[in-house]
């Protein structure tokens, strides 16, 4: 059995002599215990993001580094050189029109489908099987993603097959090796892959969204179209700004996909920042100017990431 | 319990779980390569050929090797081809490369640059080794730096029931040959295609294997004098001639972003007649498709060329670490893969040529196309200019980007040559 012991409120000189100042272990003890609770997280965040940055910030500073034994410090000439580098401005255009286009879609994607999975009209075991069809290409990794749509897209693949079939095309269209539609092959199995995180999200938003809202929309005349315009957006602004800002810092990062569809060709019509940074690390060997274009990539991404902070902290 | 106790209980329990993480993060730099309280070696021999062997069969060759070196033992890192390159970079540059490692040529310049890689010389000085057997050596300002185990030849695979579907009777020897050839099969129709042309810029190999083939097999070069020269004739010739195959349609469609596996998945499908490809893919094909009837034969020269034909090749290379404390147990495990019944045994199993020249393989004598290879490559000469050169794979990559240019229509192949010239000599 438990029981509970009041301790009576101290009073007299022994409550006083507690509040006396001096030296006193225990308080110190007190004072330092939330920041050693602390320390193995920020131990590990030194040790596993802070050293790695500031390390990758000192490379873009040398001559070149792991290659060479004596590297000497060139100040900021390797920024000068990554950031008139042709490739490096095709890369920057590339990335921008990836992005741009893949989070555009994921949004548009990802809200028509949580709009349909949400509604009224659809049964319940309906919408748990387009729910798990919906799902699916966000289960899958990268990789698999990369050889599905490599051998989907193949000139001898089933989807020329298809278009063949029903007379869009004629003859076989190389998707991923023709320069001019390399660019938006990528970018539509992105969009493939990416939507499903929208859609899961916004429906997470829609579900909460009071229906009384509505009720009172309908009541004053509102249309099923100006009530999305002006019950479900509104309520789901913040959850899209988030998304959005989100899905744009970690598209802007992608490297597996392209690497693994079309390696940044056919020529550079596919260069992303991330396949031209891993090819002056892993294939020139020029790590220097490899961790100047991360660490471009790190500024880039820090705008986007302060605007995501900036809003989160807005929403509080 | 006070609150005082408390209090220092959890200080301590605070204290403990920092020390743990620590320790934990720190605890993975250790040397784990080294058993000196055993009185026994061990040697990490990080490669890529185990994947590629008979399941169990290269850590069978390590037994051996313990049983016959007592105090050595043999740990195996193995990986796919790709993520030991990584592997083998990220480990020289942080001082840990493993003891052992394989090394494909085009990586060597670099690791001799960045002091990663052994002198073999020295070792090979030290131990008393005659060299006077090994087939080739790759060699930097006069230094051995690797050795090539085996070695894997690149001849021409034709599939011999789509040749005589297009009224051909026998693989073609000649340029104009192969052009009449691959123009033939690709009029066959149904999908089919004359020749594959893996151009694919994340693996671009495909410079190396399938178009400075043809300079090499008519006794060309694309070097002069350790030098970049793109511009030459011979070069140009080839290069010309693959642009005049792709003008014809004589290339399977998907060549920009083709890999060396998509172009072997397409031979065995029947759906490209004519590959350059390595022997060791024989295996891969017949089990593929065991009804596939293919031949092997010499990539084909220019018309008028009567001399040695070079054939590429591609090397499972062998290699000690600079950083390695255990370098003269480590020759010896080289030592042993190069010795002559090893070697035999180890080429009999990737299905390649040993880099002993006294070793004898098993298929050779057993197999009609493997015996075919042995001819060419003992016809001809090994020739893979990529070997060596600094950021060879860059290089690669550099000329594919043009040579993509130029079979897109957007410059001349005089232009593509002179801006992979003017590329290479800056990487030079």
């Amino acid at each position: 059995m438990s029981q509970l012991t009041l301790r009576p409120a101290e009073t007299g000189d022994g409550g006083r002599d507690a509040r006396r100042p001096g030296p006193r272990p225990g308080r110190l003890r007190r004072s330092l215990t939330p920041y050693l609770y602390l320390l193995p997280t920020v131990l590990l965040l030194v040790a596993l993001m802070v050293l790695p940055i500031v390390m990758v910030i000192g490379y873009s500073l040398m001559d070149n580094v792991i290659t060479t034994r004596n590297s000497e410090s060139v100040g900021l000439d390797n920024y000068v050189e990554v950031v008139t580098d042709p490739v490096f401005h095709t890369a920057i255009r590339n990335t921008l029109y990836f992005t741009g286009v893949s989070v555009l879609a994921h949004l548009v994607l990802g809200l028509a489908f949580a709009l349909l999975l949400n509604s009224a009209f659809v049964g319940r075991w309906a919408k748990a099987l387009f729910r798990m069809i919906y799902v699916l290409p966000w289960l899958f990794t990268i990789a698999i993603v990369a050889v599905l749509w490599r051998l989907l897209l193949n000139p001898n693949g089933v989807v020329n097959y298809l278009l063949d079939v029903a007379g869009f095309i004629d003859g076989n269209v190389e998707w991923l090796a023709d320069p001019d539609t390399a660019l938006h092959a990528v970018t539509f199995i992105n969009i493939w892959c990416g939507y499903p995180f929208f859609m899961i999200s916004l429906l997470a938003g829609l579900q909460g969204i009071p229906k009384d809202l509505y009720e009172a929309a309908r009541v004053d005349g509102a249309s099923a179209v100006k009530q999305f315009w002006h019950v479900t957006i509104p309520q789901l602004k913040p959850i899209i700004i988030s998304m959005a800002l989100l899905d744009f810092i970690w598209t802007t990062q992608q490297f597996a996909l392209i690497w693994m569809t079309t390696g940044g060709g056919p020529i550079n019509v596919t260069e992303m920042l991330s396949t031209f940074t891993y090819k002056l690390a892993f294939s020139k060997y020029e790590f220097s100017m490899a961790s100047t274009s991360a660490v471009i990539i790190l500024v880039l991404s820090m705008v986007l990431a302060f605007f995501y902070v900036r809003h989160q902290r807005v929403r509080d | 319990m006070s609150n005082g106790a408390i209090a220092r209980r959890r200080v301590f329990a605070v204290l403990g779980a920092s020390a743990i993480a620590l320790t934990a993060a720190c605890g993975g730099g250790g040397d784990s390569g080294d058993d000196e309280a055993g009185g026994e070696v061990t040697l990490e021999f990080s490669q890529w050929w185990e994947p590629e062997l008979p399941d169990g069969s290269l850590r069978a060759l390590m037994d051996r090797f313990e049983e016959e070196n007592p105090g050595i033992r043999v740990e195996l890192l193995s990986g796919p081809y790709a993520s030991t390159k990584e592997q083998v970079v990220a480990g020289a540059a942080a001082g840990t490369m493993s003891d052992v490692v394989g090394l494909d040529g085009a990586w060597v310049s670099d690791f001799v640059d960045q002091g990663s890689i052994a002198s073999l010389t020295d070792l090979m000085d030290e131990a008393g080794y005659d060299d006077s057997a090994l087939a080739s050596q790759v060699q930097l300002e006069g230094a051995t730096y690797m050795i090539p185990v085996v070695n894997f030849v690149y001849p021409l695979f034709t599939n011999n029931d789509l040749l005589a579907q297009a009224g051909i009777t026998a693989p073609p020897t000649n340029r104009t040959e192969f052009q009449a050839a691959a123009t033939a099969l690709s009029g066959l129709g149904d999908n089919v295609s004359g020749w594959a042309l893996p151009l694919s810029l994340e693996t671009p190999n495909g410079v190396q294997n399938d178009v400075m083939s043809w300079v090499w097999a008519s006794g060309g070069s694309m070097l002069a004098d350790g030098q970049p020269d793109l511009t030459n004739d011979d070069v140009k010739s080839a290069v010309e001639y693959v642009e005049g195959l792709w003008d014809d349609g004589a290339i399977a469609p998907g060549a920009f972003t083709m890999k060396e596996q998509d172009k072997v998945e397409e031979f065995t499908n029947g759906r490209v007649g004519m590959v350059i490809s390595s022997l060791a893919h024989v295996n891969t094909i017949r089990e593929a498709n065991p009804d596939l009837d293919f031949s092997i034969s010499a990539i084909p020269a220019e018309d008028s060329y009567t001399g040695e034909r070079g054939i590429p090749y591609a090397s499972w290379g062998i290699g000690v670490a600079e950083n390695s404390e255990h370098k003269e147990e480590a020759w010896k495990l080289v030592e042993f893969l190069l010795s002559e019944d090893v070697n035999a045994e180890l080429s009999t199993l990737a299905n390649a040529f040993p880099g002993n020249t006294a070793s004898v393989p098993d298929f050779v004598e057993g197999d009609e196309l493997f015996t075919a290879a042995f001819d060419i490559y003992q016809s001809g000469y090994p020739a893979n200019e990529f070997t060596g050169l600094p950021v060879a794979e860059e290089l690669m990559r550099m000329f594919g980007e043009e040579l993509q240019r130029t079979l897109d229509g957007d410059q001349s192949v005089d232009d593509a040559l002179e801006t992979a010239q003017s590329r290479w000599q800056e990487e030079f």
